[in-house]
């Protein structure tokens, strides 16, 4: 099989989307790490429309777009499937992982802001995540029921990453209290081998937001 | 399917509705269309969209699917004998979605701003849509669609704007045809097919839509 290369970024939940779902499939890959300050010759050449990681590279062939490499992963290694081979089922998967792709806006915000605006996105993020425990989760332990699935992987960042968020900027969102289920959901995702192995020590990740939140906010 | 019974939730003049009456129209899927007043939501919009509470919502068997791309592909999934919109290699698929998605990330988010902004904002809005029409020339190459020889996954989900870009043009004060001239030829081209020409609305009904919301938003 031709050789699989992923271009990251370590603290990127985008990145690590990716890693997990290789190591979900068994796929052997090289991992070749960005400066997104310094970009490579690489990364421009594979994502000329956006120049942004994650990039997969399956022999010479670039595929970027996290969610559309999600895709190309689960159709091109079809073994441990992540996604539901009923086309409803499938279409409600795609329904809740878009969802995501709508609260990254708030999440954004969260992650940049201060004072009254860090609490004016964390009520924001607050309601969106309690409409995805309600009728998203439900009483499920994954998403992808007894097992995690694309929908797990697509939420990955509400568990570790969003814990490191919370603990640089000295607000809570997602607890047992307000979000019960979600709360448990992403203890549970972030105990799973794959992705405990396969995320940065949350005190190098804390220093890097405290870094990049000092910096003027850029994209 | 006989026994189908297939509803799709609408709003005449939006893009998205379009790519979906485009989807059904190229499967030859017979389905009820029902109009909704999104100034005063219907009982059913909201209990099949409860999430969103937006058009278009596809309706079969009484179950829904939402956003416009996905109800694209389920409908692909289900009605999968005919016409096939997305190719069956998997890297040639995820080159069609990653341009479907960026038609969604850019064309959209663009064109509404050339229609709701003023001045520096409305210029900058012009020539993001513009470099974008540019980038999407040069993926179509010297193919008739998107698809290759045949209509696709990316033509669903561009086509159907260009039924906005008479607005845009108007409202914005410049030439798309101009600028894109091989993006107008493969949106005329596509236009040719019956299945687009009745999928798809009147320009110049859609610019009078534009004209009434602009009216409403207190945009002049």
């Amino acid at each position: 099989m031709a050789e699989v290369k992923l271009y990251g970024f370590w603290p990127s939940p985008y990145s690590h989307r990716i890693i997990w779902a290789l190591k979900l499939k068994g796929v052997e890959y090289e991992y070749i790490e960005e400066d997104l300050s310094n970009k490579s010759e690489s990364l421009l050449k594979y994502n000329p429309v956006y120049k942004k990681t994650p990039v997969l590279v399956h022999g010479d062939k670039p595929i970027a777009e996290s969610l559309v490499i999600l895709e190309y992963i689960e159709e091109t290694w079809p073994e441990n499937p992540l996604l539901p081979k009923d086309p409803y089922e499938r279409a409600m998967a795609r329904f809740w992982i878009q969802y995501g792709v709508d609260t990254v806006a708030a999440l954004r915000a969260f992650y940049h802001g201060s004072g009254e605006e860090l609490e004016k996105a964390a009520t924001e993020l607050l309601e969106s995540l309690k409409i995805l425990e309600e009728q998203g989760l439900g009483d499920k332990k994954f998403f992808g029921g007894e097992s995690m699935n694309l929908v797990d992987i697509s939420y990955g960042a509400l568990g570790y990453w969003l814990a490191a968020v919370e603990e640089v900027k000295g607000v809570k969102v997602l607890e047992p209290s307000t979000l019960p289920r979600l709360h448990a959901w992403a203890k549970n995702l972030d105990e799973l081998p794959v992705v405990k192995e396969n995320i940065p020590a949350s005190d190098k990740m804390m220093a890097y937001f405290t870094a990049a939140m000092n910096r003027p906010a850029k994209n | 399917m006989a026994s189908d019974q297939v509803t799709l939730l609408d709003l005449w003049a939006s893009p998205f509705g379009m790519r979906v009456r485009l989807a059904l129209a190229e499967k030859g899927v017979k389905y009820e269309y029902s109009e909704q007043d999104l100034m005063n939501k219907g009982a059913l919009l909201l209990q099949m969209n409860p999430v969103h509470k937006k058009i278009p919502v596809l309706v079969h068997n009484g179950k829904p699917v939402c956003e416009s791309l996905i109800i694209v592909q389920y409908i692909d999934e289900v009605w999968k004998d005919k016409a096939p919109f997305l190719p069956s290699d998997p890297y040639q698929r995820a080159q069609s979605r990653f341009w479907a998605d960026f038609v969604d990330k850019k064309i959209y988010d663009f064109g509404r701003k050339i229609w709701m902004e003023k001045g520096e904002d409305q210029e900058a809005a012009k020539k993001g849509f513009i470099d974008s029409l540019k980038l999407l020339e040069g993926e179509l190459g010297d193919k008739p669609y998107f698809g290759g020889e045949t209509i696709g996954y990316v033509d669903i989900a561009l086509v159907p704007f260009y039924t906005w870009f008479y607005a845009y043009e108007t409202i914005g004060n410049f030439s798309i045809e101009a600028e894109c001239p091989k993006l107008i030829g493969y949106c005329k081209r596509c236009l040719k097919k019956e299945t687009v020409s009745k999928s798809l609305e009147d320009p110049k009904k859609v610019y009078d839509f534009v004209v009434m919301l602009r009216k409403k938003y207190g945009i002049e």
